[in-house]
């Protein structure tokens, strides 16, 4: 039986995986990393502008779901999920 | 049929929809009227989240500042979807499990005060009505330019509608109105932008567009093209990430933040069944909002880029290269009427000249080599939505389904805004703090009348607005960062956070906040000093500085608990229970 004192923990270890993620994409790439990275393209766009402008926005919605399909999961396998 | 008569047939159209589910969905209940008897399906709560939060600013202003602003336009789009994550991370389950009605209920319980709820109701009336002021505003120049009214009925009718579907059907009905408003602006968003990346670029998808060629010209890439023209004119490189970094970053996280503390996008959340709902709609509510974000950059480079071919027609430094006046087209009269663009023939040559006169290099060049005098062209940022399908030539009915769009946009935002005033008022200041003893009737009406005074309020400050509709939603997230989001965190991953700490770092918050903007931008006095970058505090301008009001509210809140006693041992076993999803379905009836 596992304490939810772990889940919380394994939820946090989860929380931060995603927000460094979360971080490196959008003020990373899309903005720190940006002007070196607008020396690489796909297609017709320079992908520092493409991060700032699209990208990231894409990431930001899979990581929504990664962290959601995640979750349910740990909820079961910690045996606090709903009924 | 004419273009006015096709608008008013639309617009008419969606207010008939919008009205026909107010009566459909009557609130019966405090439950219904403050979060829809939490039983709403999360993808339809995640529609109706796109709406509340695309507001008049997402849908008229942001393209037009992208098209003007270029690579920095990205803290826009960035800064106002990455709040989602977020809330779907941070926030959204813990205050869904949490199971109440109010945001300030919430922070009032956790701190065990009812003087931390009076705090966060004032932040929250402070946010929401500077939110809400810009909303009416979007409202009134949508029906001034589409439906040719004055700016003082289009704001009645729109005080009108949301008065109806607000105040008699409270979050539910807001919540199945919003779903509708969705479609009606996503519809008016994509498809003129879907038809203007077939003309330019031959595809259809207008987020592959923007990468992709240019349809005359099958070897350019448009934005390569878009590059070499508006530097030509002197412009910035549009996708040069040469920009102010730490104003860039400071403004992203102050939006990104902020979304997530804004009380009425965070109520949304309250109305679905479970945890896990609450989990999974913020991510179905990001879904929706990106179909407009990842538009809007591919809407702002293709208007940028047929304004400037319009006005530019050929070379630069040549006379031919500059457009005949005789031929500007019909649209650019039609909106010189409410200008939002304007031609002044500085050097009376008969020809419009069009460039950057801010660069003083090139525009001294100009003046010697061709005799330019100045920019003759002034072009409100607004324009490049709103007109966008006349630029490009599209049929009366795109025109007419973007001022329904337009509304639809305005109105979802200003109703959700409403409600959380309104129910602040009634369920947190009435029920809890001054009136205990009204029955649930009685709290039921007293949210309906607030709901109606708070209309009215907004349309007073739609109609004599604090500054523009982009500034004043600037100035609501940066409090909403400084204010709310932190000690909402803390309540949730800090058990050891007391109330001292909270109030303290609210306080601090707020008025930090609230003194760097007022003192810049002046709002409801002169400003006290230049609002320019050598003045700034660390070079961050007003819009991002909710960013350092945040940390200075962490710092504040962390060092005044240290300092002060633990909170009481039933707090603490509540902050554990908030962190497991179990037992969410309970928390339904209290």
């Amino acid at each position: 039986m596992k304490s939810p004192q772990q889940y919380w923990l394994a939820n946090l270890k989860l929380l931060a995986g995603c927000l460094v993620v979360w971080f490196i994409v959008s003020f990373g790439f899309g903005m720190l990393l940006a002007e070196p990275l607008n020396n690489f393209r796909i297609a017709g766009y320079p992908l520092g502008f493409w991060f700032a402008q699209q990208g990231s926005i894409y990431v930001f919605v899979a990581l929504i779901f990664f962290y959601v399909w995640r979750m349910n999961r740990m909820d079961r396998e910690f045996d606090v999920h709903e009924e | 049929m004419d273009l006015q008569t096709i608008t008013y047939l639309v617009v008419g159209a969606s207010f008939a929809v919008y009205i026909g589910i107010a009566f459909w969905a009557r609130a019966a209940s405090t439950g219904d009227f403050y979060v829809a008897g939490k039983g709403i399906h999360p993808v339809m709560n995640g529609m109706a989240t796109a709406a509340d939060w695309m507001s008049a600013a997402s849908f008229i202003s942001m393209a037009g500042l992208i098209a003007f602003m270029g690579f920095q336009g990205g803290q826009y789009l960035m800064g106002w979807t990455g709040g989602y994550v977020l809330l779907a991370l941070l926030l959204a389950p813990y205050l869904r499990k949490f199971g109440k009605f109010t945001v300030p209920e919430f922070i009032g319980d956790r701190y065990y005060s009812q003087t931390a709820r009076v705090v966060a109701v004032i932040c929250l009336i402070f946010i929401s009505f500077t939110y809400v002021a810009g909303q009416m505003r979007g409202v009134g120049i949508v029906f001034s330019r589409f439906l040719e009214v004055d700016i003082v009925t289009g704001l009645m009718v729109g005080m009108g509608i949301v008065f109806l579907y607000a105040v008699l059907g409270g979050m539910k009905g807001i919540t199945y109105t919003q779903v509708a408003q969705y479609v009606v602006l996503i519809f008016a968003y994509t498809v003129p932008a879907i038809f203007i990346s077939l003309q330019l670029t031959g595809n259809p998808i207008p987020q592959l567009g923007l990468g992709s060629t240019l349809s005359a010209e099958p070897n350019t890439y448009l934005l390569d093209k878009l590059n070499q023209v508006v530097q030509d004119l002197g412009f910035r490189e549009y996708t040069s990430a040469q920009v102010n970094m730490t104003d860039m970053f400071c403004i992203t996280f102050a939006l990104m933040v902020g979304t997530a503390g804004l009380p009425h996008v965070i109520v949304r959340f309250f109305t679905v069944p479970r945890v896990r709902d609450a989990r999974v709609s913020a991510g179905w509510a990001l879904v929706f909002i990106a179909i407009l974000y990842t538009t809007a950059p591919a809407v702002a480079v293709m208007a940028r880029y047929n304004l400037t071919a319009t006005l530019q027609p050929g070379a630069v430094g040549v006379e031919e290269g500059s457009l005949d006046a005789q031929k500007l087209p019909a649209w650019f009269h039609r909106w010189e009427q409410t200008h939002l663009i304007q031609f002044n023939d500085k050097n009376s040559d008969g020809r419009v000249q069009y460039y950057n006169d801010q660069n003083p290099a090139f525009a001294e060049r100009m003046q010697n080599e061709h005799g330019w005098q100045g920019s003759e062209v002034t072009v409100d940022r607004d324009i490049m939505v709103l007109a966008n399908p006349e630029i490009a030539r599209l049929p009366n009915w795109i025109i007419a389904l973007v001022a329904a769009g337009g509304i639809a946009a305005a109105l979802s935002t200003a109703a959700g805004l409403l409600l959380v005033i309104s129910s602040s008022i009634s369920h947190d200041l009435l029920k809890s703090t001054f009136a205990k003893n009204i029955t649930e009737k009685q709290e039921l009406l007293a949210g309906r009348s607030a709901a109606a005074v708070a209309v009215l309020i907004a349309g007073y400050l739609g109609y004599n607005p604090p500054g523009f509709v982009a500034q004043v939603v600037a100035f609501a997230f940066g409090l909403a960062a400084a204010s709310l989001f932190p000690v909402i965190i803390m309540g949730i991953f800090n058990k050891r956070m007391n109330k001292w700490g909270a109030i303290s770092g609210m306080l601090t918050g707020l008025v930090f906040t609230l003194g760097y903007i007022i003192y810049f931008k002046g709002v409801f006095i002169e400003p006290l000093a230049a609002n320019v970058k050598e003045n700034w505090l660390f070079g961050v301008s007003p819009e991002g500085i909710g960013t350092i009001g945040m940390a200075l509210n962490f710092i504040v809140a962390w060092v005044v608990s240290k300092l002060t006693a633990p909170p009481p041992p039933h707090i603490q076993h509540m902050v554990e229970d908030i962190r497991v999803p179990r037992g969410a379905g309970a928390a339904i009836s209290h």
